[in-house]
């Protein structure tokens, strides 16, 4: 009866849907061993479960197909049954067997993914041999610091593929989570202590997502908390070198070149604006003063505020009006800029790049 | 006094309804107040859909969506799902043990008006500056800094409130234990009357977590301390820590009940008696121990440690166990036996399929490493309504049809029944299914809208259309409740026919003082025995005599009235964290506790005795069939 055509539907649904989702976000297109393992640990359970609800819907079945009430038997009591033991016994000893069998994936990939060790592993010069990200979490902004590299960047996270990527995990303001489903599962940013863990980014799983991998935060902070995206660009060690030794040079502020740009600067400076956002990468004073993402490399940035794409028109949209796409925000509700204002901050901050 | 007048005016009716002690009547309170609210938390729910039908939907902002989804919570689990539980409790514990009324009813009303005044005091918040914001998990550092009043009113609505839960949990505590029939062991109780002993014994331990918290949260924003506040040396994971303790044994208070009632229907309906009662009473205490092993499964990308986590995944997995030995004895106990597919049966034959889906998705977020992923994601949404709604709600319902005789002595449209159930049935999987790969797909969970272009639009879509279909059924459910009490047609006492426990051996619904005699149990599904053996009637286990019944009291009305005054005087203090303390603040805080303590003050001192029914005002009903 309708129970077969809403299995059938499910059925159907779970085809189509599995495997499913943009590779560049989806759990389920596991772009590195974190998200690899953690799908195989999907995979079992579900395997496993779906045995017991095989089990369970095949008595269901039989029962209602062969003990409903017949014509003619309106009167007929049946037999009452107290129960059996032997049953008993076996619907508490396979479930058993079947628990025992999931803890033992279930407890070494708990030791596995949370084996942060290495990260302290240090060479013969003392340098730290592993990437090593702090990540810290504002309302709604994503700062990340590469302690040994001196950088400071915000938003983006420029990670080389195929190594492990640590990250000591934090938040300024109130709790937040740092996901990037491809690659991960979340770990909670708290005001209290520092969170640690890793993330790897296969280099052939990063490319067929475009290089570019959607981050999340996944803890309820505010209004904002649905805009609150990072992303993540899983590029070649090469690559990330080079970003790297760019950011590094970016000591001192790079001049502005056009004239708009130079006007955009003094609006810049003139609102205040640099008494909260740097605008080079090794900004030295320390987080409780670091309360806006820093703008280093910030023409090269993917999103604008995380989530508007990145263009000029957005650009002036946001800093004219930042309430109006994040509620709640702590830059501030609405500025009062003239046009010519907010073209010249805007070609000023899209000339904000280390490299082209 | 006594309420056995026959005709009553409205106003009569109200004041009986103000200052009822009588279970039967509080169970009417439960059910409508409870089913306000349900209807409440399904708009709230409708509007959540609403908004997320679409990408980047305006329907709502993204603030008001935070209060709409965190009322959505709230309401439903401690202001909808608890009350009609406690509705049925009270409706029906008492007569399956032969008793006349509950340990103590003076309380049991208390125990209401507690529930009904946090309720209220809970949604005044809409009209007083807005709604708590911050998810029904209300965790610290967000909670501390939400603007306005809105976890002011969570935090006093939900201490009022679970005052009025703890005390009914002794209540029934005391019940079980003092006043079953003699002859009615343990292990001749009916599982229902188990269930909310089990359930009863949670709350007596997991509302205190519950109510430290809240206090620490309220001290917090209204007076000042510093209990969360990193910066002054707090801490914000102890706030989850203790949620948690609470939280993890509360979705245990809600679905052991829920167990309770599908081991009455079943039984009923397959004519056969419940397969492994012994099995289901470990079972249900298994579940009810081992629901306070588990708390940190709720907090597994917190940051515990690897060896916290892998112990809290197996504790977790362990509770499957008992669960699958009740899915496998309910299996069982239809097995060979005679079905017939009445509404209250239909509701129990969806909730297994349903349920078991629910149920081994938690087993899946149990291996922690997995719910690295599946935290705060539409996965956990998915997963607890698959049980709370699988579980609780198809149990609400179904006890809705199966005891509205009893408690109304009319019986629902079973044809009207059948396009409910099909219409929720087929909605609710609609709406949550596809939500488990929306959580897999990267959608978090309590997002006010999402970004096009992430694949999501598709499962959103569908799951809203879901939503407005589980709205029709409910509207069906209405109509049918409205249809009923209209055409007003009166039925037996075992209108069901086959009904197996004492409450289906009085009248429908019982007169106020229950049973004339206290009846003598001579097993297990008392009434069964008793009709088998082709007895009309119950054994009596005393002559005919008088019976002490209680007195109506206005008194646990105004207890909870002045913790509700007493409330808007916390909240207002000069002190408050808000900034707009008034003068008047602590001054209508003391007032309000002056009239709690007041009453208590006047029950304490006044000597109330009661009054009695005389033996032959008893013999007269007989014959007059009058009905209370």
């Amino acid at each position: 009866m309708k129970f077969w055509r809403l299995s059938f539907l499910f059925l159907l649904l779970t085809l189509v849907l599995s495997g499913c989702g943009e590779p560049f976000l989806s759990t389920l297109k596991p772009a590195g061993e974190v998200a690899e393992t953690q799908l195989t640990l999907l995979f079992i359970s579900t395997s496993i479960m779906i045995f017991v609800i095989a089990v369970v819907v095949i008595i269901y079945t039989i029962v209602l197909i062969r003990f409903r009430r017949k014509k003619g038997e309106e009167n007929k009591i049946p037999k009452q049954v107290e129960g059996s033991h032997k049953l008993e016994i076996i619907w508490t000893v396979i479930p058993i067997l079947l628990i025992l069998s999931l803890s033992v994936p279930t407890v070494a990939a708990t030791f596995k993914l949370g084996d942060v060790k290495d990260m302290d592993i240090v060479d013969k010069e003392g340098n730290r041999e592993a990437l090593v990200v702090n990540v810290r979490a504002n309302l709604y902004w994503w700062e990340f610091e590469y302690p040994d590299l001196g950088i400071v960047t915000s938003q983006d996270l420029i990670v080389p593929t195929d190594e492990k990527i640590y990250f000591n995990l934090k938040a300024s303001d109130v709790k937040h989570s740092f996901w990037v489903p491809a690659a991960g599962g979340k770990m909670d940013t708290n005001t209290d202590n520092e969170n640690k863990f890793y993330l790897v980014f296969d280099k052939e799983k990063a490319d067929e997502a475009g290089n570019l991998f959607y981050g999340k935060c996944a803890e309820l902070c505010g209004p904002s908390h649905a805009y609150m995206d990072f992303k993540v660009k899983a590029v070649s060690r090469d690559e990330f070198n080079q970003w790297a030794t760019a950011m590094q040079k970016n000591k001192e502020e790079v001049q502005p070149t056009s004239d708009l740009a130079k006007q955009g600067q003094e609006v810049f400076q003139e609102n205040n604006c640099i008494a909260c956002h740097a605008v080079t990468a090794n900004d030295a004073r320390p987080e409780t003063a670091r309360t806006a993402p820093n703008l280093a490399d910030f023409g090269n940035r993917t999103r604008i505020a995380g989530i508007l794409e990145h263009n000029e028109e957005n650009l002036k949209a946001w800093i004219q009006n930042p309430e109006k796409f994040k509620p709640g925000n702590q830059m501030y509700k609405e500025a009062n800029l003239s046009e010519e204002e907010l073209d010249a901050l805007a070609e000023y901050l899209m000339g904000l790049k280390v490299q082209e | 006094m006594s309420s056995v007048a026959a005709k009553k005016g409205l106003g009569a009716s109200i004041l009986e309804y103000l200052t009822t002690v009588d279970h039967k009547k509080i169970a009417h309170l439960y059910l409508g107040t409870g089913g306000f609210f349900f209807l409440l938390g399904g708009i709230e729910a409708l509007f959540i859909r609403i908004q997320l039908m679409k990408p980047n939907n305006n329907f709502v902002s993204e603030q008001l969506f935070n209060e709409i989804m965190t009322m959505h919570g709230t309401t439903m689990i401690f202001l909808a799902a608890m009350p009609i539980l406690f509705a049925f409790m009270n409706a029906v514990v008492p007569l399956q043990i032969g008793a006349r009324d509950v340990a103590f009813p003076f309380l049991n009303a208390l125990g209401f008006w507690l529930f009904f005044f946090g309720g209220l005091f809970l949604n005044l918040s809409w009209f007083l500056g807005g709604a708590p914001d911050a998810g029904w998990t209300s965790y610290a550092s967000l909670s501390l800094r939400s603007e306005g009043h809105g976890i002011d009113f969570y935090t006093l609505g939900l201490q009022i409130s679970g005052f009025g839960t703890l005390i009914s949990g002794i209540n029934f505590l005391a019940t079980i234990i003092n006043m079953r029939a003699p002859g009615m062991s343990f292990m001749r109780m009916p599982l229902f009357t188990w269930t909310t002993f089990v359930a009863s014994a949670l709350i007596l331990l997991a509302f205190p977590p519950l109510t430290i918290g809240i206090f620490l949260l309220m001290f917090d924003r209204l007076f000042s301390s510093n209990f969360f506040d990193v910066t002054m040396g707090g801490n914000t994971i102890i706030w989850e820590h203790f949620f948690w303790i609470f939280g993890h044994p509360e979705v245990y208070i809600l679905v052991l009940p829920a167990f309770g009632i599908f081991s009455e229907i079943i039984p009923t309906f397959s004519r056969k008696r419940l397969f492994g009662y012994s099995s289901m009473v470990f079972a249900t205490v298994l579940i009810g121990f081992l629901g306070f092993m588990v708390w940190a499964h709720h907090m597994f990308t917190t940051g515990l440690g690897n060896v916290a986590n892998a112990i809290f995944a197996i504790a977790t997995m362990a509770i499957a166990v008992p669960t699958g030995i009740k899915i496998f004895n309910w299996l069982l106990t239809m097995w060979g036996g005679s079905i017939k597919i009445t509404v209250p049966m239909l509701y129990s034959l969806g909730f297994i399929p349903s349920f078991v889906i629910g149920g081994v998705t938690g087993v899946m977020q149990a291996v922690a490493p997995l719910d690295y992923q599946l935290h705060d994601t539409y996965f956990i949404v998915a997963h607890f309504h698959y049980v709370i709604i699988g579980g609780v709600v198809f149990a609400i319902l179904a006890a809705t049809h199966f005891y509205w005789p009893k408690i109304f002595g009319t019986k629902l449209s079973e044809k009207l029944g059948y396009v409910t159930f099909t219409l929720f049935f087929i909605g609710f999987h609609c709406t949550f299914f596809v939500q488990h790969f929306l959580g897999l797909m990267g959608m978090p969970r309590r997002v006010a809208t999402y970004l096009p272009g992430q694949g999501l639009e598709l499962g959103n879509l569908i799951s809203s259309i879901g939503a407005l279909l589980m709205a029709v059924a409910v509207i069906t459910l209405l109509i049918n409740i409205i249809m009923t009490s209209i055409r007003n047609k009166k039925v037996g006492a075992d209108p069901w026919e086959d009904g197996r426990t004492m409450e289906w051996a009085i009248a429908s619904p019982p007169p106020y003082y229950n049973f004339k005699q206290t009846p003598l149990v001579r097993g297990l599904d008392t009434w069964w025995i008793e009709k088998m053996e082709g007895k009309k009637e119950l054994t009596p286990a005393e002559p005919l005599g008088n019976i002490h019944m209680p007195n109506n009291s206005i008194l646990p009305l105004f207890i909870a009235f002045g913790l509700f005054v007493a409330a808007f005087g916390a909240m207002y203090n000069p002190l408050n964290s808000v900034g707009d303390g008034k003068s008047w603040g602590v001054p209508l805080l003391i007032i309000g506790l002056a009239i709690t303590f007041g009453s208590m003050l006047i029950r304490s001192l006044r000597d109330d005795f009661g009054y009695h029914i005389h033996k032959e005002d008893l013999l007269e009903d007989d014959k007059g069939g009058k009905v209370g």
